[in-house]
């Protein structure tokens, strides 16, 4: 008889055996369970519970309880609702500090990010289970390294179609009406750019995979990231900004200088 | 240095029997130039034009002005394969494959933006200190000619590499002819060969760019310096000028070098620049496509307030019999700069009309002696500066952090309110000045020391000031409303003209009523009685029998 | 001497051949002091500060020389052929740059200081001379001018007079006339815009056809119509639709549209098609602020409302921004019902 066997009969057998099972049949669960397609980026149901904690204390006070949203009687919106924004939104929108919302403005301002890696991913889990919604794009989607000269030069072409009237052709950023402002791109992580097109935060549109498919943003990534670590070949950037600030340079220190030059030659020697 | 004499001699020698040289010579190589920093304005632009016409000739040599469209297959990685115009990929070659290229691009830009601004700045002085006036009318209207051509060379300059950036200017200039009355469409048809933009613009601009404004603006340079050196140079007041007489160094070899020099220094502040700063990189821009725009859209600073005006305008228009009149369009692109240009060319003459006075001047006016003539200016300027604002108010929005709209409206009741009350302040500002040389005139200049009377008053002791500086503070000119005459004169006859006269009257007494007057001898002696001289003898040492300062009277 | 257009107290100048004027009358309180006396300069005085500056000239007209070569060098150890063009540029551009700059600029530095400190002229004084002519040198001319005047009979003899003015007047018209093939004559042309029935929605780009479900709330798409590609590619026809063919497509929720009478079937689900070429001066516009359904041109900052028929609503745009006529087509893809009802882009004369 081995010693196992010996010990059948033993009190805490009958346990020992039940936590043996529960821990093959559950480690089995976990490694050959069919992924469900909304949970992609393996959000369990513990993530969406930690997602749903954070959410009550962080969000709901504008976004509700369960995300459907908050509107006053005179029709102002406290919180638009968050029901079929998606992981995206939630890791664009938190990942770049610009929610929680610090205070009411024009629109949300990227800030210092206020969760961790960790908790965004738990607050995406928890809004993408409120309907299916656009997903987090994965490595593949975001992989630049396979492109060529000329398909960042196509990049090119789609962002100052798509994206520079309001970004500036090299993503400097630019104006909108009272007070918004399309913001500077320079920094931005690759995945929060992905992001922000499918998502459409507050006043940009919404570049979904089927008006601009994911190659194509791909491309506009990689151009960016391109055109931002290019240095200036014709000395000082001065903000990439167009005739204004040059025009300010030529006086400040065109004008500015010569004049003081005249000066020197106009007065008398000691 | 004899060698060099001879030399010099054997070359003169050869010209002089040819031409008589040697009169000409005479007579000027130690003409007087009077030395003031705020006349070298004008040199600055002058060598920048200079340079203009050197860095451009180089960037002649490469650029092609076609529209023809190309594959672009050249250094710059990220527009290879891209479709472009002959001129925007003409403009990436230099910059890019042309060693010194880029440098010269870069200083060809500069420069324009410095000639401009050095226009702007000489006309400005000229304003302020009244040398527009007889005779140098026919320099101001050439130089306002100037001002318009350099501009017009400017615009055409920029537009010609086809970028995203001027091809929207281009645009712009577009919508702004078709709203020509009766004749617009027509008008823009011509211009670009059929619809906008079509292939022809750019092989256009490009021989009035090179050739026809150049050769316009030299002629005109040439005539204004012609002028300049014949009627000499004015000067400012002081001790031993007058309106007879011009004090300065000898052309040959204080100006010469002096010049030269500037002309160097002018050169080589430029082409620092272009080393340091970039200026107007095409290759972030992208090649011209009338479907595309980029936020951040301005033209170069000398068409800024154009642009600005077109952006506070309200957007009226009238419709009318299936006619349009946009008026949104036609006030600011052509009204307003017309109204510019015609009080800019105007102005000398409205300001002799007005005060009557006719003499020739060759003594400058401190600007605080014409408050009403300094206000306008400062006027002028304000109104200027707010059309600039509006032209970069998406620039400013974002970097101050205000709500793009707020400029709009900011500048729309900006340049009706502001300019008048930018004239009084600055008016007031003269009057003050004027008030306070007066005082040091009749009574010196504050000294820090503070006396007390026996019966304890406090009063600042004042200290005589040399003559020369008293003369500064008055050898200008008393300026005095033009009498209006008598309805009917002594034989009966009434007065010519009578309601032009009293206009006149009027804007002369607008001018000079308020002008505080230097002291008159009577005054001065007045002054000076009570025991204490304001203006000391001979070279600035406080001396001679009345100069005590015992008293302590303010 | 003095001219005067009104009348007004003024004063009287003795003018003097030589030496500071003197205006003497009760108005002027204080007479001309004179020139003042000429200041030695350091450099006049002692000998080694006058060495030291003679040295500063020399070494900036020196150090110039050695900038020039280094120009020079500069312009061979920098080439800008290989490796990545922008650092070579970039690198080539300074080096040039500092070496020709800082030249230039030290020589004319040098030539001022020279200038300044060392060369030894004194201040001159000129007399000015009256501008006017003499009365007799013009009485003389006004003479010669008549002389030739009368001699030439140009007076006398109206009917050359009046035939050489007429040739005068029509001189200029060959001109301007000789410019008429500058470019056509624009017709109906800026009425008219690549689109009409059944013409299809492409995507600028891709040139690729749009179905409705391809658009989700809040999005934007750029387009062109897809007559455009029948265009031939050589020569300007491309181009120049391009400055009026392309349309923005946005989607928003049907309850907010607020459709103009007779436009309630131009939309498809909440899908609107409006033109991209500004009403002002013509920019493009596709700057889309989904949240308001304004959409803003960056030039000039006119606004639009596309919710409500492309209405202006700031700015100095004038005119609504037309809008396209949509529907689905046989095939399920957006597609025009016609051309646009209105002219595109900027205002003109003949509009209407």
């Amino acid at each position: 008889m081995s010693a196992i066997s010996a010990r059948r009969r033993h009190p805490v057998a009958a346990l020992a055996v039940l936590l043996l099972a529960l821990f093959v049949f559950g480690g089995a669960y976990a490694v050959f369970a069919p992924e469900s397609r909304a949970d992609v980026q393996a959000a369990s149901s513990t993530q969406v519970e930690e997602g749903q904690k954070l959410f009550a204390i962080g969000c709901a006070t504008c976004h509700g309880l369960g995300g459907e949203g908050q509107v006053r009687d005179d029709g102002t919106v406290i919180g638009p609702s968050l029901i079929g924004v998606g992981a995206a939104a939630v890791d664009f929108q938190v990942g770049t500090g610009r929610m929680p919302l610090a205070r009411p403005g024009a629109q949300a301002e990227e800030k210092e990010v206020a969760y961790t890696d960790e908790q965004i991913e738990q607050l995406a889990a928890f809004v993408a289970s409120l309907a299916p919604g656009p997903e987090i794009p994965d490595e593949d989607a975001l992989d630049t390294s396979d492109l060529s000269a000329g398909d960042v030069a196509r990049g090119g072409e789609l962002f100052r179609t798509n994206c520079a009237s309001c970004h500036n052709t090299t993503g400097q950023g630019g104006a909108l009406t009272f007070g918004k402002h399309a913001p500077n791109l320079t920094g931005a992580e690759p995945r929060h750019i992905y992001e922000a097109m499918i998502t459409g935060p507050e006043s940009m549109p919404v570049f979904n995979d089927n008006t601009l498919d994911s190659d194509e943003k791909r491309k506009i990534i990689s151009f960016l990231q391109s055109v931002q670590e290019q240095p200036n070949p014709g000395g000082l950037g001065i903000g990439r900004g167009g005739p204004v600030p040059e025009g300010l340079w030529a006086w400040l220190i065109g004008i500015g200088g010569l004049i003081g030059a005249a000066v020197w030659i106009g007065t008398k020697a000691s | 240095m004899s060698a060099v004499v001879n030399g010099a001699g054997k070359v003169v020698d050869f010209v002089d029997q040819r031409i008589t040289a040697s009169n000409w010579l005479k007579r000027n190589i130690r003409k007087a130039f009077p030395d003031h920093w705020s006349f070298l304005l004008g040199e600055i632009a002058l060598f920048s034009f200079i340079l203009l016409l050197l860095s451009g000739t180089f960037l002649a040599l490469w650029f092609k002005p076609s529209m023809q469209e190309v594959m672009y297959d050249g250094a710059y990685a990220n527009l290879r394969g891209i479709h472009m115009s002959e001129a925007f990929s003409s403009t990436l070659d230099i910059s890019f494959e042309v060693r010194g290229g880029l440098l010269m691009r870069q200083v060809h830009h500069w420069a324009a933006l410095v000639f401009l601004a050095a226009m702007s700045v000489h006309m400005l002085r000229n304003f302020f200190t009244g040398a527009f006036r007889k005779p140098r009318e026919l320099n101001w209207i050439i130089g306002v000619i100037l001002l318009v051509l350099g501009v017009a060379a400017g615009f055409t300059g920029y537009s010609l590499p086809d970028d995203l950036l001027s091809g929207t200017g281009l645009r712009i200039i577009e919508g702004g002819v078709l709203a020509t009355p009766v004749v617009g469409t027509y008008l823009s048809f011509f211009i670009f060969g059929g619809e906008f933009p079509g292939d022809d613009a750019i092989a256009r601009l490009y021989p009035l760019h090179i050739l026809l404004i150049p050769g316009l603006i030299l002629a005109l340079v040439a005539a204004h310096l012609m002028i300049l050196w014949y009627q000499k140079h004015t000067h400012w007041g002081g001790p031993g000028r007058s309106e007879k007489n011009v004090v300065g160094y000898p052309f040959f070899p204080i100006y010469v070098a002096k010049a030269g020099g500037f002309n160097f220094i002018v050169f080589g502040v430029i082409v620092l620049m272009a080393a340091l700063i970039q200026i107007n990189p095409v290759w972030l821009w992208g090649p011209y496509d009338p479907s595309l725009v980029s936020a951040g859209t301005q033209p170069d600073w000398y068409v800024g307030f154009l642009d600005g005006a077109l952006r506070a305008m309200p957007n009226w228009e009238t419709r009318l019999f299936g006619f349009t009149l946009s008026w949104n369009v036609l006030i600011p692109s052509a009204i307003v700069p017309t109204l510019i240009l015609g009080a800019l060319f105007l102005y000398p003459f409205i300001e002799q009309w007005v005060t009557g006075d006719r003499r020739e001047h060759h003594m400058l006016d401190r600007p605080r002696n014409q408050p009403v003539r300094t206000g306008i200016g400062v006027a002028f300027i304000t109104f200027y500066i707010l059309l600039w604002i509006a032209g970069g108010n998406d620039f400013f929005a974002t970097i101050l952090d205000i709500p793009l709209n707020w400029i709009t409206w900011f500048v729309r009741a900006g340049v009706i309110v502001l300019p008048p009350v930018v004239f009084w302040v600055t008016k007031r500002i003269c009057l003050g000045l004027q008030r306070r040389d007066r005082e040091k005139v009749l009574h010196g200049r504050e000294s820090g020391v503070i006396m007390v009377s026996p019966e304890g008053e406090f009063s600042e002791v004042h200290a005589p000031i040399p003559q020369e500086d008293a003369f500064e503070l008055t050898h200008h000119r008393r300026q005095v409303p033009v009498a209006l005459e008598p309805e009917i004169d002594e034989n009966g006859i009434p007065a010519p003209r009578r309601r032009v006269e009293r206009v006149r009257a009027g804007l002369s007494s607008f001018y000079f009523g308020d002008v505080v007057q230097k002291p008159t001898v009577r005054e001065l002696e007045a002054a000076s009685h009570d025991g204490h001289a304001a203006i000391t003898e001979g070279d600035g040492h406080a001396g001679g029998e009345r100069s005590e300062i015992g008293t302590g009277h303010p | 001497m003095s001219e005067y257009g009104g009348r007004h107290g003024g004063d009287v100048e003795r003018p003097e051949p030589t030496g500071p004027p003197v205006r003497e009358t009760v108005d002027e309180p204080i007479p001309d002091p004179g020139l003042p006396g000429h200041e030695p300069r350091l450099t006049d005085t002692d000998p080694v500060i006058e060495r030291r500056a003679e040295r500063q000239v020399a070494g900036m007209f020196g150090l110039a020389s050695l900038l020039m070569i280094g120009f020079i060098v500069a312009f061979w150890i920098f080439p800008i052929d290989d490796g990545d063009a922008v650092e070579a540029v970039r690198d080539s551009n300074l080096a040039l740059g500092l070496t020709l700059g800082g030249a230039l600029f030290l020589i004319g530095a040098g030539a001022i200081h020279w200038a300044k400190k060392l060369m030894s002229s004194p201040e001159v004084i000129h007399e000015r001379h009256e501008l006017r002519s003499t009365d007799d040198v013009r009485a003389a001319s006004l003479s010669d001018f008549e002389l030739g005047t009368e001699e030439s009979g140009f007076g006398r003899r109206k009917l050359i007079r009046n035939s050489l003015i007429g040739a005068m007047v029509l001189l200029p018209l060959p001109a301007v006339v000789i410019l008429r093939d500058l470019g056509p004559l624009p017709g109906n042309r800026k009425a008219q815009t690549l689109w009409g029935p059944d013409v299809q929605v492409l995507r600028d780009g891709s040139f690729q056809p749009l179905r409705p479900a391809d658009l989700e709330i809040g999005s934007l798409v750029n387009a062109m119509p897809a007559t455009f590609e029948d265009l031939p590619e050589e020569g300007p026809e491309r181009i120049n639709e391009r400055a009026k063919s392309p349309i923005i497509v946005v989607r928003m929720r049907p309850g907010e549209i607020t459709p103009a009478e007779g436009r309630e079937n131009w939309s498809v689900d909440g899908i609107l098609a409006y033109s991209k070429i500004c009403t002002h001066v013509g920019c493009p516009i596709n700057l889309y602020e989904q949240n308001t359904h304004h959409l803003l041109c960056p030039c000039h900052q006119s606004t639009f409302d596309l919710a409500d028929n492309g209405k202006a609503v700031f700015g100095p745009a004038a005119r609504n921004l037309p809008q396209l006529p949509l529907m689905v087509d046989d095939e399920g893809y957006l597609a025009a019902q016609s051309d646009f009802t209105e002219s595109v882009g900027p205002s003109y004369w003949e509009r209407g």
